[in-house]
């Protein structure tokens, strides 16, 4: 079967699907928002007068909370249905698909989910690190009035030193966008140097202290740990136990640092305590993969949910939605 | 000059953050000294979106395979981008009703917020779940238990894999009391706490040295291969 006709195969059946759950019973995936009127005194000041300030707020819902207001009054415009909500979620259904869709072959669904999470991730951390590092720190020194009236009037008033330290900051930055210039991007070395600078000064502080130190002192275990019963004497199989653990542990650690120790030859002691070393990475190894696959499955699953729960509404673990799932479902598979 | 200046930075930089964790007087010092480093790491966010312009204008002018593509990442970085930045649809912070900014950039109503549930998490969160597959075909493919390292590797994940879900209660739970241990969620506990913590262990010490070797070649001078080999 060529390509192209599997896919329109693929998409029909699941727009044939969809419109079917479309008609079936509640429907599927609507989004509502509940209206949260705000009104905050003001007190007067030097800059202004005192006021009243009203604004709306519109906060997500769970469907069953319409639905309970539409029962109790069916004119209330308090929890209304969201279309923007709605065009998101069938836009989230739209990217989980098409993003699954890999898992056939490449495509145009695909790969227009590419492109528009390298557009939105790299403008989201930009505008993460403007609101979050830029404005507080480099404009909250260089620019106190602006940021403490339009931003965050909680902001103290800077120091002298970090007005300093912001316009060396700026500088910095300044020269590292010079790497886009056609030329004099060897100015750009300079705010390098200082990243690497300061990374390996933290590096050598943060590693040591709690990496080296910190893992070799817990490695100090007593090869015999005794585990004191009620009576006061010891307990025989768990303090065997406790021992080995321990000794199963240390052993284990100076094995694997003997593996990793490449000025002595692995020959003789040195070489059966690399194999021991290699062993117990093995089982490292396997701990690590059985982690991570668990990781993606959960995350898996979540999607999925995602789809049945909050997409196609044909799932309620969380009960969202008052009327009975099961006759959703119920009646899709009747119909099937 | 070009490469003499870099260095020193890098040099001085380096041992201010050294010194302000064993000088409490260099303390604050070591703190104005990070907020540099997280300005200036901010300020390579436009360094990057501008590298992103320009490599996806370029193959928008030339007409390259895929340009449309290119052309709906920008279009998605300008939209995201305003309304980040304008914080379009934020409601005021309710401590601070008369500052239009004050408020939450991905507060609920606003269209960055808007943008992050339903396109960013979605995406992301859909990209690493589809790694479950690829991982699970890698390890059908590549694992073969030819010896006992591989044996050794393969179990483990299975164990693990098992311990932590029902079915591995189920599939052990028959066992008595005394043998309680062998179950296979206490194995996968036993292994995570001894083997585990073992080899993770010697991991860690040996990134560490390797880590504070490589600092200190930087800040002694000796490694200047971060500064590439152009004049």
């Amino acid at each position: 079967m060529k390509p192209s006709k599997a896919w329109v195969i693929i998409v029909s059946v699941i727009l044939l699907l969809v419109g079917i759950r479309m008609s079936i019973g509640q429907g599927m995936a609507r989004a509502y928002v509940e209206r949260v009127d705000q009104s905050v005194e003001v007190k007067a000041n030097d800059k202004h007068g005192a006021s009243t300030e009203k604004w709306t707020e519109w906060h997500s819902v769970a469907p069953k909370k319409f639905e309970a207001a539409q029962m109790a009054d069916q004119s209330q415009t308090k929890i209304v249905f969201s279309l923007a909500n709605t065009i998101g979620l069938w836009l989230a259904a739209f990217f989980t698909l098409a993003i699954f869709s890999f898992l056939y072959r490449d495509n145009p669904g695909y790969r227009l989910a590419e492109a528009v999470i390298i557009g939105v991730s790299a403008a989201y951390w930009g505008v993460v690190g403007f609101w979050d590092t830029l404005v507080p720190k480099l404009f909250g020194a260089l620019t106190p009035t602006l940021v403490h009236d339009q931003v965050l009037p909680s902001l103290p008033a800077p120091s002298i030193g970090q007005v300093v330290a912001m316009y060396f900051a700026l500088a910095l930055g300044l020269m590292l966008l010079m790497r886009l210039a056609p030329k004099g991007g060897w100015i750009s070395l300079w705010p390098i140097a200082f990243i690497i600078g300061v990374t390996a000064g933290l590096k050598i502080v943060s590693h040591v202290e709690s990496d080296l130190v910190a893992q070799s002192v817990a490695t100090f275990k007593p090869l015999v740990q005794p585990v004191v019963g009620a009576e006061g004497g010891w307990m025989l199989w768990p303090t065997i136990w406790a021992s080995l653990k321990n000794i199963l542990l240390v052993v284990g650690v100076l094995c694997c640092l003997t593996y990793f120790f490449f000025s002595v030859e692995h020959k003789g002691v040195a070489g059966r305590a690399a194999r021991i070393g290699i062993m117990y990475l093995m089982i490292t190894f396997g701990a690590a993969f059985g982690f991570t696959v668990m990781g993606r499955v959960a995350l898996l699953a979540a999607r999925i949910e995602f789809l049945f729960d909050d997409w196609l509404w044909l799932i309620d673990p969380a009960g969202k939605r008052i009327v009975e799932v099961a006759t959703a479902a119920g009646s899709m598979l009747c119909w099937w | 000059m070009k490469r003499l200046v870099p260095m020193w930075i890098a040099i001085i930089a380096g041992f201010v953050m050294l010194l302000s964790a064993f000088f409490p007087i260099t303390e604050s010092l070591g703190e104005t000294v990070g907020d540099v480093f997280n300005v200036v790491a901010a300020i390579a966010f436009i360094l990057g979106a501008g590298s992103l312009a320009k490599v996806n204008l370029a193959k928008i002018s030339r007409r390259d395979q895929g340009w449309g593509y290119a052309a709906i990442t920008l279009i998605c970085f300008a939209i995201t981008l305003v309304v980040g930045l304008g914080k379009i649809g934020v409601p005021p912070n309710t401590q601070f009703p008369l500052l239009a900014w004050s408020g939450e950039k991905n507060a609920d109503g606003s269209i960055f917020g808007w943008i992050y549930e339903f396109a960013l998490v979605p995406i992301t969160s859909t990209m690493f779940a589809l790694l479950a597959f690829y991982v699970a075909s890698a390890a059908f493919r590549a694992f073969r238990a030819k010896n006992l390292e591989a044996i050794l590797l393969l179990s483990t994940a299975f164990i693990i894999l098992l311990g932590r879900t029902f079915a591995g209660v189920v599939l052990t739970g028959w066992l008595p009391d005394w043998a309680s241990g062998l179950r296979l969620e206490n194995l996968s506990v036993y292994i995570m706490q001894v083997f585990n913590t073992a080899g993770n262990r010697a991991i860690i010490i040996g990134i560490a040295l390797g880590v504070t070797a490589t600092s200190l070649r930087i800040l002694l001078g000796v490694d200047r291969s971060w500064m590439g080999s152009g004049d």
